[in-house]
């Protein structure tokens, strides 16, 4: 019993979902192989792209992706849920929309200054969930369950009740692909974010400090961590994450609707954490498993809308193949099967010990 | 089954994959006594404890309780409260948010409704009968620690409890505090409750108990009368090891002698939690800070540390003023600090060895200076050696360590910082004789290299062995200063109690 | 004798749970009376409480619902979708139901619903309880799948012709008393429906579930302190699994009294109003940690958030984006007032013990 805690190194985190992942795979390989049919063609605007259902399925996981990410950190540091990532996205966006429009017109500079203003807005209120949460010691989820409530009204109050149009070569660059190359450029910011967080761990001992802090805080305070620092890094990196998503999320539509942008994608970020084997009490943490989990929701989406399966009704089968996954990863189950396991390997073994005591 | 006896445990074995952790153990217990059941840590006290409430099934071996014919089956805590064996454990376990009179009834009665009235009536008897200061209608988290581990008790009694295991009573709460248990351990020994009184404390032993059991390794060393069983063989019993050995822990190392220049110094230091104090001390210096639980010796290291809120005063370390007011600020002016609750305070319990001991290190280094993967191995390589960690390798979590290892690895996380100055608020507590003493050697090792070291512990002997200066609080206030001959246990035991003090006044 | 009787009676501080519950009701006196002053009108009449009632039946319900799970220390965000699920299923019924027996047909209904929350109350449970999964993802999961079944039974919207249901939708309770005289000189009684009246029942019936149950105190337990609970012999699995059934089974009928209000099931009805449940929870004076909250304080918070619609709704500022805010600052109020109070509360109860220490010690020195 003592000893038998595994420990969390090595793969045994992320063994659930790359099992989840293979079925998925395996399931499509059987339904139908040409799921997985990648393909080069010419798209409207006469870009050679690559097209076909797995390029689909991470490129349109990127947002997901992302805010995964910046979930997972505010998830270890904090012990808890941030549900606003997507009300606060539809902010970031208007913001963006907003000072674009102010500006007239849309250039590279001007793009730079306008992710710039809405990177900073989303970062305050970013700052606003995280002091309620550092500071006034609130649980995660019911501080963030107000801005949850009224950011997209903030959003609406920026851009009014129009759906902006952003009809710019830069803006589908970005959306979509950029000229010349073929891969969906969403997939490269999934990379980039992933890149900076990874650069930030490495050259920081940030990662340490976020277990450190979401394990015992009282002890990493003793051991001179500021854990109200930590939380407030944690909701500054998610904002930023919420403000790269909500920049692909209205450059991939070429406009602004306060109401749809990022919508419910809250849920999804907290299940890819969830399904990446992360430990949604904090603690310790591991982005691949939750990029992963992105991933995993997105395939499973896909190869519903593969199968025919009407878009509104996608959600029924992915609660079943989520509970599915989760009481898979659940350690009660995992233990009752490794006792069976244990016992069906064991039970010839111990037979032949017995027939070499006879003899 | 022999007259008076409540509870047979014969031959009772068990074991965990790769640990035998009992090896056909026998454990008596007869009516209307206190039994002590001692043992170094590992040594299978709280596993035989949970065998016997059903939270660990033995492998083999039988229990048998008087008044049932047969072997008794335990295989949930639930069934051992059946049958009359009801558990105290160190930590309360009981719901804070629910009153007193509910804490003594949820969870045992048939009812499906809950009769507040009568609850609370009978409660107020039970607690009038056994003397308890408490009220049946208060909620429970606003009554004291030790008030609340008495409703446990009165719950057990209610029960009509033949066996009450007491896990660890007595290490949270202050003397006045545990003479209150013992005064309501003797009233339900005159009831003919069989007790099992399981604790660190030698002293307590042999105040309360009648019988003590010592276990070692797994293996039952046996069973002896208190009366007959003088202290240095019961130590010598738990450690396996002969007088000789023990000799040698008494004659522990030379105190070494503290240069002159001073390292720390503190005057008027306050905090939220303690009064102003002037404290200072030199290079190579081992002292301690003694007095009762409660009399302010750990408050005093926190405010040191920065580790409550500091109020007021002025600090300086070689001479130079810094401010410490949190403990950041501390560990970078090269103060280290093992706290006293190791288990709350000290380890972060999902990290590795590995990350548990380099994190001080690394917060002196800053955020911005990681430390790298490979040094990082290097010192946990280095210090696992050194102090003798027993762990399965780096990577594992520091959880899945014994108690005393746990502490060894905090001791390497402040080592390995070399800090100018140490503060132990209670290393040795809740862990084994062998690496107190350890610790113990360790320290004097660390002074003589120049490090000057605070050492507190509850037992006395510990500290009159390691430090050459002793400050002396009560009620918040330091009462006096010991150094040299006067470093005695009398002499201490009468500046606590306040003899001194009151002399000084005339 | 006497003495141990005052002992008895002596007046507890107020426990955490009273103290929030209390400054809820404050504030929603307050609130109701303020706008009886600035704004008038509707407000100056009772009909207007019974509105609050009408309207508001199913939220009260379900936030009751999330209530018993968060005092066990879990969370139900499944309620809004059960209820979606449950209107479209039980409109679907209605309508395609045969039986000339009317009054059957509504039983059956009734039943329906009611089975429909049992359902995700059992499977939740046994997922939550037995298999230990995070409840937040297992009710994700759950609104999920409500979610998507309802779609799977109807993407149209769904109106109820069935005619002895519509009959129920119209009765009223009325009383005369109460009610104003309008313009034109008629007297306009007061007006409840059933719903409201099955959410002041489930109100009550909770509170007492919550305060004189086995269960009910078991649910108090385990929120407070999960392990102490394991080992003062409460099942807490069992617990917590019918603190889950009891949950679901009230989400059902927050369906059927939902559609008791408006006839008409689709794939939108009551989306998000989980959220409004949680609010009116916390609002409430429940604490998502556990152990803490009760119903009454629940209701309360129920009424308060409706009230800021009404006044909102009669105020200049009518917009639903002026709405939400309102209900967003409304609740970080609520959230900083609690976390005040209680940091306050805790600092001052720990100031107490010291004193009186204090003064045992000083007591023993003389």
């Amino acid at each position: 019993m003592k000893t038998n805690k595994r420990s969390f190194s090595g793969l045994g985190q992320l063994l659930i979902p790359l099992v989840a992942l293979a079925i998925l795979i395996v399931f499509n390989i059987f339904r139908d192989i040409s799921f997985f049919s990648i393909d080069l063609r010419f798209n409207n605007s006469g870009n050679m792209v690559l097209t076909g259902n797995l390029v689909s399925i991470i490129d349109s996981a990127s947002e997901l992706a992302i805010i995964a990410m910046g979930m997972t950190l505010v998830t270890a540091a904090c012990g808890g849920q941030d549900i606003s990532v997507g009300a606060v996205g539809a902010i970031s966006g208007a913001v963006f929309v907003k000072v674009l429009q102010g500006m007239g017109a849309i250039t590279i500079g001007t793009m730079l200054i306008a992710f710039a203003l809405c990177c900073l807005a989303t970062i305050v209120f970013k700052l606003f969930n995280g002091m309620l949460v550092a500071v006034f010691r609130i649980q995660p989820m019911i501080a963030t369950l107000i801005l949850y409530s009224c950011a997209r009204s903030i959003a609406y109050w920026i851009n009014g009740d129009a759906t902006p149009q952003l009809r710019n070569e830069i803006i589908s660059a970005i959306g979509k692909t950029i000229p010349g190359i073929p891969v969906p450029t969403p997939i490269f910011a999934v990379i980039l974010v992933g890149l900076l967080l990874f650069l930030i761990f490495k050259f920081t001992s940030l990662r340490l400090y976020i277990q450190s802090v979401g394990i015992n805080e009282g002890a990493a305070r003793l051991n001179g961590i500021n854990p109200t620092r930590i939380k407030l890094i944690s909701f500054i990196l998610l904002g930023v994450c919420v403000s790269v998503a909500g920049l692909i999320g209205v450059c991939r539509l070429g406009q602004l609707n306060h109401k749809t942008l990022l919508v419910d994608i809250e849920m999804d970020a907290i299940l890819a954490v969830a399904i990446g084997g992360n430990s949604l009490g904090g603690g310790r943490f591991r982005l691949s498993g939750s990029i992963l989990g992105a991933y995993i929701i997105q395939m499973l989406t896909t190869t519903l809308y593969a199968m025919n399966v009407a878009p509104v009704n996608v959600k029924a089968y992915k609660a079943i193949v989520i509970i599915i996954i989760v009481v898979a990863g659940s350690p009660v189950v995992k233990n009752k099967l490794t006792a069976l396991w244990n016992r069906l390997r064991s039970g010839p073994a111990r037979e032949s010990a017995r027939k070499e005591g006879v003899s | 089954m022999e007259d008076g006896i409540v509870l047979t445990m014969r031959g009772i074995s068990i074991s965990f994959p790769g640990v035998k952790a009992l090896n056909n153990v026998d454990f008596t217990l007869r009516r209307g006594e206190i039994h002590a059941l001692m043992g170094e840590n590992g040594a299978g006290k709280s596993t035989l404890i949970k065998v016997l409430t059903g939270v660990y099934e033995k492998d083999a071996g039988s229990i048998c309780i008087e008044g049932r014919d047969g072997e008794a089956n335990i295989h949930s805590p639930q069934q051992a409260q059946n049958l009359g064996i009801s558990t105290v454990y160190q930590e309360i376990t009981l719901c804070p948010n629910l009153t007193v009179a509910e804490n003594m009834f949820i969870g045992r009665t048939k009812d499906r409704i809950v009769r507040w009235r009568e609850y609370e009536k009978r409660t107020t008897e039970i607690l009038d009968n056994l003397g308890i200061p408490a009220r049946a209608s208060q909620e429970l988290s606003h009554c004291s620690l030790a008030v609340q581990q008495m409703v446990a008790i009165a719950r057990a009694v209610d029960m009509k409890c033949k066996v009450l295991i007491l896990d660890e009573p007595t290490s949270s709460l202050d003397d006045k505090e545990v003479a209150m248990l013992f005064k309501l351990m003797r009233e339900l020994k005159e009831r003919g409750v069989g007790i099992i009184f399981v604790t660190h404390f030698l002293e307590q032993v042999y105040e309360v108990s009648d019988r003590i059991t010592v276990l070692r390794g797994g293996e039952l060393v046996g069973e002896y009368l208190v009366s007959e069983l003088p202290q240095v063989q019961l130590v010598a019993k738990m450690m396996g090891k002969s007088l000789d050995d023990l000799a040698e822990l008494e004659r522990i190392g030379q105190k070494s002698a503290a240069g002159e220049e001073t390292v720390y110094e503190a005057k008027d230091l306050s905090s939220a939690e303690c009064r102003p104090f002037d404290f200072r001390i030199r290079r190579g210096e081992v002292n301690g800070f003694t007095g009762l639980l409660g009399s302010g010796r750990s408050e005093s290291v926190r405010a040191i540390f920065g580790a409550d809120q500091v109020t007021g005063g002025r600090v300086t370390i070689k001479g130079k003023p810094v401010r410490i007011t949190k403990p950041h600020d501390a560990i970078r002016s090269g103060i280290g600090y093992l706290p006293e609750n190791r288990r709350r305070d000290g380890i972060i319990a999902d990290l590795s060895v590995r990350d548990n001991i380099i994190l001080a290190l690394q917060v002196i280094k800053g955020m911005n200076h990681p430390i790298s993967r490979a040094e990082a191995e290097a010192f946990a390589d280095e210090y696992i050696e050194a102090l003798q960690i027993k762990t399965a390798s780096k990577d594992t979590p520091i959880r899945s360590l014994s108690g005393g290892n746990q502490q060894k690895v905090i001791l390497a996380r402040w080592l390995l910082t070399h800090p100018q100055y140490l503060i132990l608020d209670e290393p040795t507590r809740g862990i084994d004789v062998g690496t107190k003493l350890e610790i113990q050697k360790l320290v004097l090792k660390l002074a003589e290299e120049g490090m000057s070291v605070t050492f507190i512990s509850s037992e006395i002997e510990e500290m009159l062995r390691t430090c050459s200066r002793l400050i002396v609080m009560r009620d918040r206030k330091i009462v006096g200063e010991l150094t040299g001959d006067e470093l005695t246990q009398a002499q201490v035991m009468k500046t606590i109690a306040g003899g001194e003090a009151r002399d000084e006044n005339e | 004798m006497t003495e141990k009787r005052i002992r008895l009676r002596k007046r507890e501080p107020l426990s955490d749970t009273q103290m929030l519950m209390f400054i809820s009701i404050g504030i929603f006196c307050a609130m109701y009376i303020g706008a009886m002053l600035t704004l008038g009108g509707g407000f100056l009449k009772p009909q207007q409480i019974f509105d609050l009632l009408n309207d508001n039946a199913a939220l009260i319900i379900i936030s009751c619902a999330l209530t018993i799970v968060m005092i066990g220390g879990g969370i139900n965000i499944s309620v809004g979708g059960v209820i979606g699920l449950t209107v479209m299923a039980c409109a679907l019924f209605l309508n395609g139901n045969s039986i000339e027996n009317s009054a059957l047909s509504i039983v059956l209904t009734l039943l329906l619903a009611l089975g429909i929350g049992l359902g995700f109350g059992l499977l939740q449970g046994f997922l939550v309880a037995h298999l230990e999964i995070q409840p937040f993802i297992v009710t994700l999961a759950g609104m999920f799948l409500a979610r998507g079944l309802t779609t799977i039974l109807s993407v149209n919207p769904v109106k109820v012709t069935h005619e002895g249901f519509l009959e129920l939708v119209k009765t009223k309770l009325t009383i005369p008393w109460l009610g104003y005289t309008a313009q034109n000189g008629n007297l306009i009684p007061a007006k409840i429906e059933i719903g409201a009246l099955v959410a002041l029942a489930v109100v009550i019936l909770m509170f007492l579930q919550l305060r004189y149950t086995k269960l009910g105190r078991s649910i108090y337990a385990v929120g407070g302190n999960r392990q102490s609970a394991l080992m003062l012999g409460i099942n807490v699995r069992s617990t917590v699994f019918w603190s889950y059934v009891i949950s679901g089974v009230l989400s059902g009928l927050a369906g059927f009294v939902f559609l008791m209000h408006k006839p008409a099931g689709n794939a939108s009805v009551a989306i998000r109003s989980e959220m409004d449940a949680i609010a009116a929870s916390i609002i409430g004076g429940t604490l998502l940690t556990g152990g803490v909250g009760n119903v009454i304080g629940t209701f309360f918070g129920a009424m308060i958030l409706s009230t800021i619609q009404k006044i909102i709704a009669l105020s200049p500022l009518n917009a639903s984006w002026w709405q939400e805010m309102a209900n967003g600052a409304m609740l970080s109020f609520f959230i900083l007032l609690q976390s005040v109070v209680l940091m306050r509360k805790n600092r001052a109860r720990a100031k107490k013990r010291k004193e009186i220490k204090e003064k045992e010690k000083k007591k023993d020195e003389s």
